[in-house]
Order: structure tokens, then C-alpha cells, then sequence
């Protein structure tokens, strides 16, 4: 009994808190990964494209609130994410015709472009602010549990509760149909081949006859796409706030190097290890450890939940110290 | 980057130009009073001190930028490092903080450091299968005794009168000797950190820096043994008389009375003047020691490093440790010019530490200025720092007058309570179009 407790105790605090925000990194990840892996640089402006995506998405769900249409039991951001989608990516587009076209052009070094990007970020960062203002803000309507904690106690009698939050299970559901979707668009359509040729060798790519702009263009697209999801489901799982955003960063930046940059199967992985890593670094495991007969003396949490950070950070040394191209082989250059 | 960097004639008298408008800038602040302008020079002067520190940080990042073409961005965690010296060195020591767990923490962070090295070692020493269970294993048991040593005696110097110090408290020595300190601080975490990212692509050392400035801003807001957290540590010492002794000093009253001015304006205008001399002074040594350097043969070694990576280093230059080495430089720099930014305040607030302004703004100080150019980024760092202050002003009279077509109402009052943060898109924006159309800045590098 102890020991399904414990389970279930696990399952409530680490497993799915970190199932999800591992869901929402991952999806992070892979923007930046497809980005380093087409246009060649570390986009810094990613984290501000999520914020800036997830507060359109915000502004439009209040607006469908407002006409009355809803979702019923789920939230209606899901609806507006979408229309947030398209704001940014015209937007986004925008950045890439204003910003980088003239540097990728010119075949400036990387480190330029990172800089272009800082700027972009400072630019999407007040935009946002300008906009949506720096308050924290709730947008998650709808129900609130799949089940709650006295529901799973009622149906099996353990002393643990465990419980499921609606903005959890969709951003499982979610990050799982955008990682079906993309790998199939990846590996299957002519766009998506098109794409992993021009990652692999830019050259080649061009003389067997593809267009760089459109690869390009696509490929703002689809991270914008992917960016503005995992900024949606943030906010929902965690609440909306504009510096959150760029805190994120960090970490998001940590999935891909773990999984290797340019390398989108790494990045859902990485995404995934820096999540659980930091659940369970900043976790008491005092409870499980009572449950399973011991007794011990402190809290017996690695790390206060404030250095999360720093867990996204030690790995992304791991990694630069001992495989700095990645657990799973992105590119060196 | 190569093909920008080629020098053309530009005209020796732009630099000093540049300068004066600076300084006509700093006049009409100080003397005009109307929308634009304050018209005070406590006000004018309080920016221009910043601006000089600004100024210092950056030259650190010039250092790493222009010379070397590092990109730094956790320049706000070597400043709060830096700003970290100066309530370790020089405030007053609190009474039973030391006796409370002092040495214990010290030789918790020494284990803690040991276990790294430790482990450095075991990884390097110990061969084949054994490798991962022994680096493990040091880790492991490396953790557990850190925090065993570490934990209570936090809580017995947090526990110690915890209303008005609970941290470890300073040595009380003089507040100018905390400034090399500060530097030592950030050029040691620079070491760490250049140590593991450069060598790799060029990349991985700006998301390396950007992770160890959040995490050292996160250490410092949270260590309260060590800084009080978010309590904020005050009352630092000045190397400069405070305002209400000159306001008793009968000789200085009569001094200020011939100038015509109050004690209580004479007062404060003159400690801020003799703050932006010894800022002044530092900033002016600085770009001695940086001007030489850079015409010295390292300095051509350095340059010839940043424009043609390959050839350097088939020419025999060791490549990374030339980097680690400017890396480390510039860090320290810019762990100075916390330590002179905390001394000013009199406060170090970990909360203050924003990377938006304190890492970014620098960038595009440095980006504005001239990269590679040491008057230029300080030229550039004082303008931008008189815009970003003024800005706070300018926005909303900006707003108010664009907006003055609209109707009455929420949009509007949106709009206008929101200007404030139009500063961050006009920076943003001064930073692309600087990159794009003069990207070697105001003062171009000769």
C-alpha cells in the first residue's frame, strides 16, 4: 500500500508536472533547433516570440469571450491559438524580411546574426508589454481538472491523491499531435525533404534546384508555429507573464544543445531531460521517502526551486564538456 | 565580420565632436528647464555618474566584443559579482555572523569546490569502465557533505538578528579596496565559464554566459546569508563625505554661500561631482591601459585573432586561451564597474539586477559607440544611458502627442500608461538600424 502510495506520490508531483512542462520545452526546442539548423544561428528572440504569440492568443481569447463562443470544458485559447499563430507569423516574416534576409544574404558570421536577434527580441519584448501590459495573466477558462485529488482518493482508497489538470493533459495531447505532425511533414512531404537536404548541405541543396527563401520562409513558420503553441501552453499551465518568457530561454536553449542543435528528435528529448531533471532535482522527496520506510531528517530536496535554472544550466555544461555536439549529434558548426 | 572591420578614412574630428555634443547635452540638462529638460544639476549629474560606470562596463564588453568577438551575455551576473565585493569587503561586520558559521561555510564551499576539482581529476585519472561510477561517486558523496557542512551554518548566521543583518556581513575595510575585489570576483567566474564554452562554436559561449548570469543574480537573491537576498544590503561606506556632514561643516556652508547656492544643493552637487571624478579617473586609466594594449603587439595578435581565426592560428597563435584570456579581462572589467556601481547606491538590491538592462543595454551601448573602439564605447555608453534616461521622460510626451488625435478613453489611457515600455522597442530598433547601416558605430575602430 506504502509503495503505491509512493508511486502515485511520485506520479502527482514529478511525473506529469514534468511530463508537461518537458511537452512545453520540447516544443520550444524545436523551434530553435530548426532555426540553427536552416538559417544557422541561436535565435535569443525565441522565448519573446512565444510571449508575443501567447499574448495575441490572450487578446483574441478575449475577444471570443467577450462574442460568447467557447469550448466548453476546454479553454478557449485553444481556439484563438491559431489566429495567434498567423499574427506572428506575419509578423515574424516581417522580422525575417526587415532583419536577417540582409545579413544571410551578405553571409555574415552567426555571431551577427545573434546579435540581429537580440535586437528583435527587445523589439518583440516592448511590443509585448506595450500590448498586454507586465502583469501576470490567467486566461485558462473552461473546466479546470481532468480528475482532482479527492475524485482519484474516492475511486482507490490510497491516502495520496493524485490529480490531473486540464491544461496538462492538452499540452501532452497537443505537443504530441505538433511532433506527429512535424516529423511526418519532415521526413514524408518534398517542403519537409527539402528542408533536411538544405540543413544538411546549403550548397547542394541549392543546385538540385530548391529555393533558399522558401525553405527559409517555412521554416520561420514552422518554428513561429511551434513557438507560439508552447508559449500558449505555458500560460495556461502556469499563467501568463512577460519576463517568464524570457527566463525560458535558458532552458529551452539547454533542451536543443542536449539533443544536439539543428537535430529535432533531440530537441523533444532534451526537452524532456532537462524538464524531469529539474522536477526532480527541486522536489522534497521527503514524502516518498517516508512512504517507503525511511525516516530522514531534512526535506531531502537537492536544490530550492528558485535554481531551477541552474539544473538547465549544469546540464548544458555536461553536455559542452563531454559531447558538445549533443546526445544525439547535431551540427559543430 | 571581416569585411566591415576595413578601415576608411573617417574624420579625426568626429570623436571630439561626439563629445561635445555629449556635453552640450549634459548642459542643457543641467540648466534648461522645461519639457525636454530638468534644468537640475543634482539630476544631471546623477546621470552623468551612471553614464561614466556605464561607460566602464562598457569597455569590459568592448574588450570581449571588439576586440575578440565574444559575445557576453551574462553581463549582468559579472556585474552583480562585482557589486558583491564592496558589502563583502568594506560593510561593517555583523556582530556574531562570523562566530554563528563563518569558517563552517567556508570550508563548505571549499569542499564544494574540491569535490569539482576532485572530480576533474577522477575523470582524467581514473581509466575505462571505472570512470563514470568514480566521477559519480565524488559527486555524489562530494554533494552530501557540502550540504551537511553548508545547511546549519546558514541557518545560524540567517538566525542571527535576522531583522537587521542575518548575513555574513563585511570586513569593514576600505571601500575603494572592494573594487579590485569586485574584479577578482567577476574575472574568476569568467575563467569557469570561458573555461568550458570557448573553443566550441561561437554560440555556446553567449548561451553559457546568458545561463551563468541568471544563475548568479538567482544565487544572490536567494543566499541571504550572503547578501541579504531581497532584504538588500545598505548602508555600504562612501569613499566620499555624505551630504549632512558637509551640511554641518560651517566651512563649507560659508564656501557654498559664496557661490550663491543652499547648503543642502551645494552639498549634493558637490559629492556627485567628486563620484564622477573618481569614476572619471578609473574610466580614463582604463582606456590608457586598454589604448596600449591594443597598440602593443598583443593588441595586433588580438585583432589579427578576430578577423581571421583560421590564419592566426596557423600562423601558431593559440586561439582559445587568447580568448579565454580577453574573456577574462573584460569580465573583470565589468566586475569593477559593479563594484563602483554598488559604492554609488550605497545598496546592492539583487532584485535590481534586470539582464534587459543591465546586460543588454550595454550591448547596444558598446554596438552604438563603436565596437572596438574604446572612446567609442564610451561615448556610446554615456549617450545611451542620457537617452535611456531620458526616455523615461520623452515617451510619454512622445505618446501623449501622438495620441492626441484619439478619442478620449481606455484605448488611449492604454496607451499612454504603457509608453514607458517604448524605451525597449526604441532600443531594439536603435540596435538593428546600427547593425545594419553603420555597423562599425559613432566612433568607428581606426
Amino acid at each position: 500500500m506504502d509503495l503505491l502510495n509512493a508511486l502515485v506520490a511520485i506520479l502527482n508531483f514529478v511525473v506529469i508536472p514534468a511530463a508537461s512542462y518537458g511537452a512545453q520545452l520540447a516544443l520550444g526546442a524545436l523551434g530553435v533547433t530548426l532555426i540553427y539548423g536552416i538559417l544557422r544561428f541561436s535565435n535569443f528572440a525565441h522565448g519573446d516570440t512565444m510571449a508575443f504569440g501567447a499574448a495575441m492568443v490572450i487578446l483574441i481569447t478575449w475577444g471570443l469571450q467577450a462574442l460568447g463562443i467557447g469550448l466548453g470544458p476546454l479553454p478557449t485559447a485553444l481556439l484563438a491559438l491559431p489566429f495567434g499563430i498567423a499574427l506572428s507569423a506575419v509578423f515574424i516574416l516581417g522580422t525575417d524580411r526587415a532583419v536577417y534576409r540582409f545579413y544571410r544574404r551578405k553571409r555574415s558570421a552567426p555571431i551577427i546574426l545573434v546579435m540581429a536577434s537580440v535586437g528583435v527580441m527587445f523589439i518583440m519584448n516592448g511590443l509585448t508589454r506595450l500590448i498586454i501590459g507586465v502583469d501576470e495573466i490567467r486566461f485558462d477558462d473552461g473546466a479546470r481538472f481532468v480528475f482532482t485529488v479527492r475524485d482519484f482518493r474516492d475511486w482507490t482508497g490510497l491516502s495520496e491523491g493524485l490529480s490531473l489538470r486540464v491544461s496538462q493533459l492538452i499540452t501532452l495531447v497537443v505537443t504530441a499531435l505538433a511532433c506527429w505532425g512535424l516529423f511526418r511533414f519532415l521526413n514524408r512531404s518534398r517542403a519537409g525533404k527539402a528542408m533536411r537536404a538544405y540543413s544538411d548541405n546549403e550548397d547542394l541543396a541549392l543546385l538540385s534546384g530548391i529555393d533558399p527563401e522558401r525553405v527559409v520562409r517555412l521554416t520561420w513558420l514552422i518554428a513561429t508555429a511551434l513557438a507560439v503553441t508552447a508559449g500558449t501552453l505555458y500560460g495556461l499551465d502556469k499563467s501568463f507573464k512577460v519576463f517568464n518568457y524570457f527566463q525560458i530561454l535558458l532552458p529551452i536553449f539547454a533542451a536543443s544543445i542536449v539533443g544536439g542543435l539543428g537535430n529535432p528528435l533531440g530537441a523533444v528529448a532534451g526537452g524532456f531531460i532537462v524538464a524531469f531533471s529539474e522536477v526532480a532535482v527541486t522536489y522534497p522527496w521527503k514524502k516518498i521517502a517516508t512512504y517507503l520506510g525511511f525516516e530522514p531528517q531534512g526535506l531531502l530536496q537537492l536544490l530550492s526551486t528558485e535554481y531551477k535554472f541552474a539544473v538547465s544550466f549544469v546540464i548544458l555544461i555536461v553536455v559542452l564538456l563531454f559531447r558538445p555536439t549533443g546526445l544525439l549529434r547535431g551540427k559543430s558548426v | 565580420m571581416s569585411n566591415i572591420r576595413q578601415a576608411d578614412a573617417s574624420s579625426p574630428w568626429r570623436a571630439p565632436i561626439l563629445f561635445l555634443v555629449l556635453a552640450l547635452l549634459f548642459l542643457a540638462e543641467g540648466s534648461f528647464r522645461n519639457a525636454l529638460f530638468s534644468g537640475s544639476w543634482n539630476t544631471a549629474l546623477a546621470i552623468l555618474n551612471m553614464g561614466l560606470i556605464s561607460a566602464v562596463m562598457a569597455l569590459g564588453v568592448n574588450m570581449q566584443w571588439g576586440y575578440a568577438g565574444l559575445f557576453n551575455a551574462g553581463v549582468v551576473g559579472f556585474l552583480a559579482l562585482g557589486g558583491l565585493a564592496p558589502v563583502l569587503v568594506s560593510t561593517a561586520p555583523v556582530a556574531g555572523a562570523w562566530a554563528a558559521g563563518g569558517p563552517r561555510v567556508v570550508l563548505a564551499l571549499l569542499v564544494g569546490l574540491g569535490t569539482l576539482v576532485l572530480a576533474a581529476q577522477a575523470w582524467r585519472r581514473v581509466p575505462g569502465l571505472m570512470r563514470v561510477p568514480a566521477l559519480v561517486a565524488v559527486l555524489g558523496l562530494g554533494f552530501v557533505l557540502y550540504r551537511w557542512l553548508f545547511d546549519p551554518a546558514v541557518m545560524a548566521i540567517e538566525a542571527n538578528n535576522s531583522a537587521s543583518a542575518g548575513h555574513i556581513g563585511g570586513l569593514g575595510w576600505p571601500v575603494l579596496l572592494s573594487w579590485p575585489v569586485g574584479a577578482l570576483f567577476a574575472a574568476a567566474a569568467a575563467w569557469g565559464v570561458g573555461k568550458v564554452a570557448l573553443g566550441l562554436r561561437s554560440d555556446y559561449l553567449a548561451i553559457a554566459t546568458l545561463g551563468i548570469g541568471e544563475i548568479i543574480v538567482a544565487v544572490m537573491r536567494n543566499e541571504e546569508w550572503l547578501s541579504r537576498g531581497v532584504k538588500n544590503v545598505s548602508g555600504i561606506p562612501r569613499p566620499v563625505p555624505y551630504e549632512l556632514d558637509l551640511q554641518s561643516d560651517p566651512d563649507f556652508v560659508a564656501r557654498a554661500a559664496e557661490w550663491g547656492l543652499s547648503p543642502a544643493l551645494a552639498s549634493g552637487i558637490w559629492v556627485k561631482l567628486l563620484y564622477a571624478g573618481l569614476f572619471g579617473a578609473v574610466l580614463l586609466v582604463l582606456i590608457l591601459l586598454a589604448e596600449l594594449a591594443l597598440k602593443s603587439p598583443w593588441g595586433r595578435m588580438m585583432r589579427a585573432i578576430r578577423d581571421n581565426e583560421t590564419a592566426a592560428e596557423a600562423m601558431g597563435k593559440d586561439v582559445t586561451r587568447r580568448h579565454l584570456q580577453i574573456f577574462v579581462i573584460g569580465s573583470a572589467v565589468i566586475g569593477l564597474a559593479g563594484a563602483m556601481m554598488v559604492t554609488l547606491d550605497g545598496l546592492l538590491s539583487p532584485n535590481s539586477f534586470n539582464p534587459l538592462r543591465y546586460t543588454f543595454l550595454i550591448w547596444v551601448m558598446v554596438i552604438v559607440g563603436g565596437s572596438g573602439n574604446n572612446w567609442g564605447a564610451a561615448l556610446g555608453a554615456i549617450l545611451i544611458w542620457f537617452l535611456w534616461i531620458k526616455a523615461e521622460v520623452w515617451g510619454p510626451e512622445l505618446m501623449r502627442l501622438l495620441t492626441g488625435p484619439l478619442p478620449a478613453g481606455a484605448l488611449r489611457d492604454h496607451l499612454l500608461g504603457s509608453a514607458p515600455h517604448m524605451r525597449f522597442i526604441a532600443l531594439g530598433l536603435v540596435l538593428l538600424l546600427v547593425l545594419r547601416f553603420a555597423p562599425r558605430g559613432l566612433v568607428p575602430e581606426k
